[in-house]
C-alpha cells in the first residue's frame, strides 16, 4: 500500500513537472511568434527616432495616433486596399463558382473524355507558376492586359487546386442522393446548385479561406502585372512606401498593421475551417 | 436500369449519351477554358521558349540548346542554383523539426490550447510584406532590438544580418522558419489526429520515457505525415522568392539570390532575355518534378 501511495505521488509530481515544462515552453514559444508584432504596433505609435530606443518602451508614453492619420494622405492607401479587396472578392468568387462547377461533373457524371480530362488537371498541378509566369506575362501583354485588373483575376480564378479540392468533397456525397433528385424531375444544374452546393459548405469555406489568403497575400503577381500606382495592391503598394521612405518607420509600422487587419479579421472568423483546410489539402505547395 | 431504354428504341439512348456528355462539358468548360488559357498555352510555351532567343521586340529565334550552354557558365545563375539549394537544405529540416515540436506540445491536453495553436498559425496569414518590414526593423545592424540585447549581453563582433555576406541567408532563413511553422504545425497535428493512442499508453506501462514513447512509437507512426511535410516543404522552398526580396534584395553581392530571384530579373529587369528566362524556369521545373516524382513513388509505396 505504502509504495503504491509514494508510486503514484511521485507520477503525479513528475506529471506536475513535466506541465510546467510544457507551459514555460509553450509561453517562450509564443512569445517568439508574438514578439514582432507587438513590437510592430508598439511602433506604429511613436515617433520616428523613439521606434529604436533601447531599452525598449513596449506601451509608449506618449502614443502617437497621428501615425494613422497621416499615412492615409502620405500613400493612396485605401486606393491600395479597394483594389486588393475587389481582386480578392472578385477572385474568390470565381474560383468557388467555376471550381465547384467542374468538381461536380468529375465526381457525379459520367461522359467521354473525363479521365484524359482530369489528368490534364492533375498532370500541371505539379509545375509551379513561377517556371510559366514569363511566357503568361507576353500572352497578357500581347492582349493588352497587362496594368488591368483582369489580368490578375485570369491568372489567380481558374487553378486546378480548386477543382481537385471540391472533387474531392463531392466524391464523398452519396450518389443516392443525386439519383433521387433526378428521378424527382431536377436538372444536373439543378441538382449542383440545390444538393451539392448547400452541403459543400466546409469544403467552400476552405477554399473561400485558401483563395482570400492567397490573393490578399500575393506579391509576385501584382509586382510583375500592376506597374501603376492607381492599380496596385495593398502588398505591392506597401512595398513602393517602404522602399521610398524607407525611414518613415512609424509610418510603415502603421501601415503595416492595417494591413494586417482583414486577414486577422477573416482569419479569427473562420479559423476551424483554416485549420480543417490545411490538413485536408495537403498537395497545396 | 441502364437497359430500360435500349429496349424502347435504338436511337434514343445514343441521344441521351451526347445530351450528358454535353451537360457534364458544360460544367467543366468554365474553369477548364480558363484553365487551359492561362495555364496549359503558357506553359507549353515555356518549353518552347528555353530553347529561343526574345527580347520581346525583335523576332524569336530558335537557338536550340544555347541558352543551356550559357546557364552553365554563368556565375549568376549559379549563384542562384546554389543559394536555392542551400536555403531549401537549412530551411527543410529546421521547420520540419520545429512543426513537429509545436505539433506535440500542442496535442497535450492543456488549457489555452487553441489560443497557442493560433498564436503559432498567424504568422503563415500575416502579409510577408508587413512581417518582412518588421523583421528588417528588428534584426536592424545599427539600431535594432535584437543587436542591442547582443551588445548589452556584451557580444563584441555584432552580426550584421541581412547587410552582412555570411549572415543574409540566415537571417532570410530564420525568417522563414518563424512564418511557415505555424503551417506545417497544422499537418502534422493532423497526423496526429490518426495515431493510435493506445500503442502510447501500452509502451508507457511498459515502462517507456516520454521520449523513448515519441521516438519508437508516435515519430513511426507519423511517417506519412513526416513525408508529405518534406515534399511540401522541399517544392515551396524551392520556388522561394518574396522573402530575399524583402529582406536582403537577392544581396549583398548574390548572397541571397534565388532561381526564381533570377528569372524575374532576367525577365523584368533591365533588357528582358525572355527566352534565357524560360531556361532558368526549366531548371526550376525540373528540380520541381524530380521531388514530385518521388513523392509518387512514396505514396504508392504507403498503399501497397
Amino acid at each position: 500500500m505504502a509504495t503504491q501511495a509514494v508510486k503514484t505521488q511521485s507520477a503525479k509530481t513528475r506529471h506536475n513537472v513535466s506541465m510546467v515544462i510544457i507551459y514555460v515552453l509553450l509561453i517562450l514559444i509564443a512569445a517568439v511568434m508574438l514578439v514582432p508584432f507587438v513590437w510592430m504596433l508598439s511602433a506604429s505609435l511613436k515617433l520616428n527616432k523613439d521606434v529604436f530606443a533601447f531599452p525598449i518602451e513596449w506601451i509608449p508614453s506618449n502614443p502617437r495616433w497621428r501615425n494613422y492619420v497621416d499615412i492615409w494622405t502620405k500613400i493612396p492607401l485605401l486606393t491600395f486596399i479597394k483594389n486588393s479587396a475587389k481582386l480578392t472578392i472578385i477572385v474568390t468568387l470565381l474560383q468557388l463558382f467555376t471550381s465547384s462547377f467542374a468538381a461536380y461533373a468529375f465526381a457525379k457524371l459520367d461522359f467521354k473524355g473525363k479521365n484524359t480530362l482530369f489528368l490534364g488537371y492533375i498532370a500541371t498541378i505539379a509545375v509551379p507558376w513561377q517556371a510559366y509566369m514569363v511566357p503568361q506575362f507576353m500572352m497578357m501583354r500581347s492582349w493588352n492586359l497587362n496594368n488591368t485588373h483582369l489580368a490578375i483575376i485570369c491568372l489567380q480564378a481558374f487553378s486546378a487546386f480548386g477543382v481537385f479540392l471540391m472533387k474531392q468533397f463531392y466524391e464523398g456525397v452519396p450518389s443516392e442522393l443525386c439519383e433521387a433528385a433526378r428521378i424527382d424531375g431536377l436538372s444536373e444544374y439543378g441538382i449542383w446548385a440545390r444538393i451539392m452546393l448547400p452541403l459543400s459548405k466546409p469544403a467552400l469555406s476552405t477554399l473561400t479561406i485558401i483563395t482570400f489568403v492567397n490573393t490578399w497575400n500575393d506579391f509576385l503577381g501584382p509586382l510583375i502585372y500592376l506597374t501603376k500606382t492607381e492599380l496596385k495592391t495593398i502588398q505591392i503598394g506597401l512595398r513602393m512606401f517602404i522602399s521610398q521612405y524607407s525611414a518613415e518607420y512609424g509610418l510603415i509600422m502603421a501601415a503595416s498593421v492595417i494591413a494586417l487587419i482583414p486577414v486577422l479579421i477573416v482569419f479569427l472568423a473562420l479559423q476551424k475551417y483554416f485549420v480543417q483546410g490545411v490538413a485536408t489539402s495537403g498537395l497545396k505547395g | 436500369m441502364a437497359t430500360k431504354p435500349v429496349a424502347k428504341s435504338e436511337k434514343k439512348p445514343m441521344k441521351k449519351e451526347t445530351r450528358n456528355t454535353l451537360i457534364a462539358y458544360s460544367f467543366i468548360a468554365p474553369n477548364f477554358i480558363g484553365f487551359c488559357v492561362f495555364t496549359l498555352v503558357p506553359m507549353a510555351f515555356a518549353i518552347a521558349l528555353a530553347f529561343c532567343s526574345w527580347d520581346g521586340v525583335n523576332a524569336i529565334e530558335f537557338v536550340g540548346f544555347q541558352n543551356f550552354i550559357d546557364l552553365v557558365t554563368d556565375s549568376t545563375f549559379l549563384a542562384a542554383f546554389k543559394n536555392t539549394i542551400v536555403y531549401s537544405v537549412a530551411v527543410v529540416p529546421l521547420t520540419l523539426v520545429c512543426a513537429l515540436g509545436l505539433a506535440v506540445l500542442l496535442n497535450q491536453p492543456i488549457k489555452g490550447r487553441n489560443f497557442f495553436r493560433t498564436v503559432a498559425f498567424f504568422p503563415y496569414v500575416a502579409s510577408l510584406v508587413a512581417v518582412a518590414a518588421v523583421w528588417n526593423m528588428i534584426f536592424s545592424p545599427s539600431m535594432g532590438p535584437v543587436n542591442m540585447i547582443l551588445s548589452a549581453l556584451g557580444v563584441e563582433n555584432l552580426p550584421r544580418w541581412a547587410a552582412g555576406k555570411e549572415t543574409a541567408m540566415l537571417t532570410v532563413i530564420l525568417f522563414s522558419v518563424w512564418k511557415n511553422m505555424g503551417y506545417y504545425m497544422v499537418m502534422y497535428l493532423a497526423g496526429l489526429q490518426g495515431t493510435n493512442p493506445e500503442l502510447e499508453e501500452a509502451a508507457e506501462l511498459d515502462g517507456a520515457n516520454r521520449w523513448q514513447v515519441f521516438w519508437h512509437i508516435t515519430l513511426p507512426q507519423l511517417r506519412p505525415t513526416t513525408f508529405l511535410v518534406i515534399i511540401t516543404l522541399t517544392i515551396a522552398s524551392f520556388k522561394v522568392y518574396d522573402q530575399m526580396y524583402m529582406i536582403t534584395q537577392g544581396g549583398p553581392g548574390n548572397a541571397t539570390i534565388t532561381l526564381v530571384y533570377y528569372i524575374y530579373n532576367v525577365a523584368f529587369v533591365n533588357t528582358p532575355k525572355y527566352g534565357y528566362a524560360s531556361a532558368v524556369a526549366m531548371v526550376l521545373f525540373v528540380l520541381v518534378l524530380i521531388v514530385t516524382i518521388i513523392q509518387f513513388r512514396g505514396s504508392s509505396n504507403d498503399d501497397n
